[in-house]
């Protein structure tokens, strides 16, 4: 996940769809996110790389939608409906991940167990 | 016991004004336990005969051993309470006072002389200079007009100013007798004599032989030699005054008895200009040398050494090995010392401890027996003054009047904190006026007693440093260097002074733009989604 300025990210991603519960008026997908790149990165305490500006998920609510789908707390959110969220504001990924038009999310997620478990896959072989 | 009387005349008096019989006698005997103790170690001087082991080495001719089994019985103690008995404070004060006297007076005499006849020569020479053609050859001289008299006016308040300028540096107390030559001064005087000599030889040379009329190439004459004389004062006064302003080495000065440090910050010096700044920041600075705070430590180096005794059972080996003996017998002793468990950092901790907590219970009784005294005397106001009723007293009947009530606690004090020698009962009194006339607190009085102040403080017998000696491997007139060390000696203690240079500061400059103070805000918000 180690990020150069000016090339591409490469990671490996899971892909989570996440089905909003309607709760009458509310939307709600069940976690919080930090980060962005208007925010100060040295306190994510999630991050490996303390200048990554990333998107985190912050909080999963226990038997929300997002933990059903598969969400874990430490997440990095790479994409949001093929919207970008690696080069975000935190209130344009808020704005993303809760349009109101839409009653799923798909969600593209990496984190360092993926990394892991594919190196250790293909090591096998 | 006449020693101990001058001693006990304080501790007596007190018993006396107290009407208790009783107490004298008890004060008289804590002295006379105190004498064989090693507080009073000065006064008592004990001879013993010296142990065998240094004879053997010197006498390595004589085959056999001779171990004296009587010396105890031998043994020559005299102790100060013997009839025709000095103790070693009246010694030390004889011999100060033989010094005192004969003194090294030729010495400064001779040099005030020389400058005296020196500031002669130099005043009147411009005015002789002036004086002798209209002496000597008064027909032939041209007459002086007004830019000459204007010389004149001149020539006449150079000479004032001069003259002031040189009484201003030259001519003020010594603060001290150095005991080589001042270099500089001997410069100068040197260069100041080479200059008018040969002023007097060119004005000899060519104006006296040749016996010239233009009178004003005279007096201009006359005024540029005032006119160096100034420039040579403005020299003296750099060389001597201003060079030595900016530090430029740190000096350390350790007392050897009990450690005191001090650091001064000079410039270049001599060794012996240096030494006598340093003396006289002494008096203000070090809390007066105390003999009898030093008696502790040396009474435990004693008992670590008198623990072991080395016995030879072989017997004397031949001629060399008597060296090898005693060589071998102090290894052993060390050996044996350091093996040994010894106990006496125990005994200090614990005798710290209660010396300790004794001082401060002594120290309360005197500051509570000190301001019930004080609050017995009130001053009388001006109008009081005048409608005198009666028991009215000036401040030295009223410490008189207030003192035996805190006498007897303030003594215990300084016995138990061993100042009791600084103090005599007169010297109390006389502070106990001075604070009462000007108004002083309780606390204020107490304050020269409870903290040891600097040797000025008290009076000139108490000092025990007077008479210094400068110890040094470098010449004493050469400059301060770094590394440079000395020592001043006086009879009881010294001072052992280093010098450092102080670092070259190399300053650098950053230039901060007022504008360019700004600030953002680092958030870190958390979303629920």
């Amino acid at each position: 996940m180690s990020f150069i300025p000016g090339q591409p990210v490469s990671t490996v991603v899971q892909r989570i769809e996440i089905h909003k519960l309607r709760d009458g008026d509310n939307v709600i997908l069940g976690f919080s996110i930090g980060g962005g790149i208007d925010q100060d990165p040295s306190q994510n305490p999630f991050s490996e790389d303390k200048t990554d500006k990333g998107i985190y998920v912050t909080r999963v609510s226990k038997g929300g939608p997002a933990e059903v789908a598969g969400l874990r707390m430490g997440d990095r959110i790479m994409q949001v409906n093929g919207w970008d969220m690696t080069m975000v504001t935190h209130d344009q990924a808020r704005k993303k991940l809760t349009k109101k038009n839409e009653d799923v999310v798909r969600l593209l997620v990496t984190r360092k167990t993926l990394e892991d478990a594919v190196r250790q896959s293909m090591m096998q072989h | 016991m006449d020693t101990e009387s001058t001693y006990s005349g304080y501790s007596y008096y007190s018993g006396r004004s107290r009407g208790s019989h009783r107490h004298g006698e008890r004060s008289r005997d804590r002295h006379k336990s105190r004498s064989k103790e090693s507080s009073r170690s000065e006064k008592s001087v004990t001879i013993n005969a010296p142990p065998a082991e240094p004879l053997l080495g010197e006498q390595s001719v004589r085959g056999e051993e001779v171990q004296d089994d009587n010396w105890g019985e031998t043994t020559t103690a005299v102790t100060g309470t013997s009839e025709h008995s000095l103790s070693q404070e009246d010694i030390v004060r004889i011999s100060k006072d033989l010094d005192d006297s004969v003194g090294l007076d030729c010495k400064r005499y001779l040099n005030v002389a020389l400058s005296v006849i020196l500031g002669l020569v130099v005043l009147l020479t411009p005015l002789a200079f002036l004086i002798l053609p209209h002496l000597l050859w008064p027909d032939r001289l041209r007459a002086c007009g007004t830019a000459c008299e204007g010389l004149f006016i001149s020539v006449a308040f150079k000479l004032l100013i001069l003259l002031l300028a040189v009484w201003a540096l030259f001519f003020r107390p010594p603060r001290a007798g150095l005991p080589r030559i001042f270099v500089f001064r001997a410069l100068l005087a040197t260069l100041v004599l080479l200059f008018v000599l040969s002023y007097w030889l060119f004005y000899g040379v060519r104006i006296l032989d040749s016996q010239d009329e233009d009178y004003q190439g005279i007096v201009q004459y006359a005024v540029s030699l005032v006119d160096a004389l100034l420039f040579i004062h403005y020299l003296a006064i750099v060389l001597l005054e201003l060079r030595q302003l900016q530090p430029f080495f740190s000096l350390c000065v350790t007392r050897s008895t009990d450690g005191a440090t001090q650091h001064y910050n000079l410039g270049q010096l001599s060794i012996q200009r240096a030494a006598v700044v340093i003396l006289e920041n002494y008096y203000k600075d070090f809390p007066v040398h105390n003999p009898a705070m030093l008696t502790a430590s040396k009474s435990r180096a004693a008992k670590h050494l008198a623990g072991l005794k080395v016995y030879n059972v072989d017997g004397p080996g031949g001629n060399n090995a008597a060296a090898g003996i005693a060589q071998s017998q102090s290894r052993a002793m060390i050996a044996a010392a350091a093996r040994r468990r010894d106990s006496s950092h125990n005994e200090l901790y614990y005798e710290e401890a209660e010396h300790e907590r004794r001082v401060r219970k002594r120290r309360a009784r005197l500051v509570v027996a000190v301001e019930e005294a004080f609050t017995h005397i009130c001053r009388m106001q001006e109008e009081e003054q005048k409608k005198a009723s009666g028991d009215v007293m000036d401040p030295r009947e009223a410490a008189q009047a207030i003192f035996p009530s805190m006498a007897r606690a303030l003594q215990k004090y300084l016995r138990t904190t061993r100042q009791q020698h600084l103090h005599s009962m007169e010297s109390i009194q006389q502070h106990l006026a001075f604070c009462i006339t000007n108004n002083m607190t309780p606390k204020a009085f107490l304050e020269s007693y409870l903290t040891t102040g600097p040797t000025l403080q008290y009076g000139k017998d108490r000092w025990l440093a007077r008479q210094w000696t400068l110890i040094s491997e470098a010449s004493v007139t050469s400059g301060l260097n770094d590394g440079t060390i000395f020592l001043l000696k006086c009879i009881d203690f010294s001072l052992v002074v280093t010098t450092k240079k102080i670092p070259y500061i190399q300053l650098a400059e950053e230039f901060i733009d007022p504008k360019s103070h700004k600030f953002v805000l680092r958030l870190q918000s958390e979303t629920s989604v």
